[in-house]
C-alpha cells in the first residue's frame, strides 16, 4: 500500500502516490485515503495509470468530490481533490 | 446513479476472471454503488479458506501468451483479486455471499470459506437483495 505522506508543503494537501498502481487501485486506494480527511481537506494524488484523467472525472461526478486542479507532468498525473 | 447496487454472479475461478471481476466490484465501491457478489461453482471454490491467495489458472482463451502477459502485469504490481476485494471492502459496501447449491456441490460448510465471503444464500435471496440492479455473470 503506498504510504500517506502527510508533509505536502505547497499545497496543505495530504499526499498520496499512487504511481506505479493499476486500474483501479489509484480510485481505490483515494477512497480509503478520504475515510480518514474531514469535509473540505484536501487530498493530492499522484498516478501513473493512463486511465487516471478519465477515472478521476467520473468518479468526482458520481461522488460529489471536487477535483481542484488536475495537471500532468512527465508521465505523471497530479490531481488536487477536495472532500465534500 | 450512486445509489444503484451492482450484482455481480461469479462462476468461473480462474485468476483472470476473478481480477476482472473484482475490478468491477472495487471500481463500483468506490463510486459509492451497493456490490452485491454470488459465489458459484468453480468462482465459490476460489473462495474456500486459505485457498484465495493461491494461484487458480487462467481461462482457456488465455493460452500460454496470455498466461505469460498476466504474469507481467502481476510482477508490475497489479493487485492480486483478492487484494482488490478486500480494499473494495474497506472502502464500500461489498457484501459476498457463497450459492448454497454450490456449497453442497463442494461439500463445504460456512467455517470453510474465506472470511472475504459474509455468507450463504440461495438464488431467491440473490434475486431479492439485486432488485431491479444490474446483474454481471462472469
Amino acid at each position: 500500500m503506498p504510504a500517506v505522506d502527510t508533509s505536502a508543503p505547497q499545497t496543505g494537501a495530504i499526499l498520496l502516490d499512487a504511481k506505479g498502481l493499476k486500474c483501479p487501485m489509484p480510485i481505490v486506494r483515494t477512497a480509503q485515503a478520504m475515510k480518514n480527511l474531514a469535509s473540505g481537506q484536501l487530498l493530492e494524488v499522484l498516478a501513473t495509470d493512463p486511465g487516471a484523467v478519465a477515472d478521476f472525472a467520473a468518479w468526482s461526478r458520481s461522488t460529489g468530490n471536487e477535483i481542484v486542479t488536475s495537471s500532468v507532468e512527465g508521465g505523471v498525473y497530479r490531481f488536487i481533490l477536495r472532500l465534500k | 446513479m450512486e445509489d444503484d447496487p451492482l450484482s455481480l454472479v461469479l462462476f468461473s475461478g480462474t485468476d483472470d476472471r476473478l481480477n476482472a471481476a473484482a475490478v468491477l466490484a472495487a471500481g463500483a465501491a468506490a463510486l459509492g454503488r451497493p456490490v452485491h457478489i454470488f459465489l458459484q461453482y468453480w468462482a465459490l471454490d476460489a473462495f474456500r479458506a486459505h485457498h484465495v491467495d493461491m494461484p487458480h489458472g487462467f481461462a482457456p482463451e488465455a493460452g500460454p501468451e496470455g498466461a505469460t502477459k498476466i504474469a507481467a502485469l502481476n510482477a508490475a504490481g497489479a493487485a492480486s483479486w483478492a487484494d482488490t476485494l478486500r480494499a473494495a471492502k474497506e472502502i464500500g459496501e461489498v457484501d459476498i455471499q457463497a450459492c448454497t447449491l454450490s456449497m453442497d456441490l463442494l461439500g463445504l460448510e460456512p467455517e470453510q470459506l474465506d472470511p472475504l465471503v459474509d455468507g450463504v444464500e440461495g438464488v431467491t435471496a440473490f434475486y431479492s437483495t439485486a432488485g431491479s440492479g444490474q446483474i454481471l455473470f462472469i
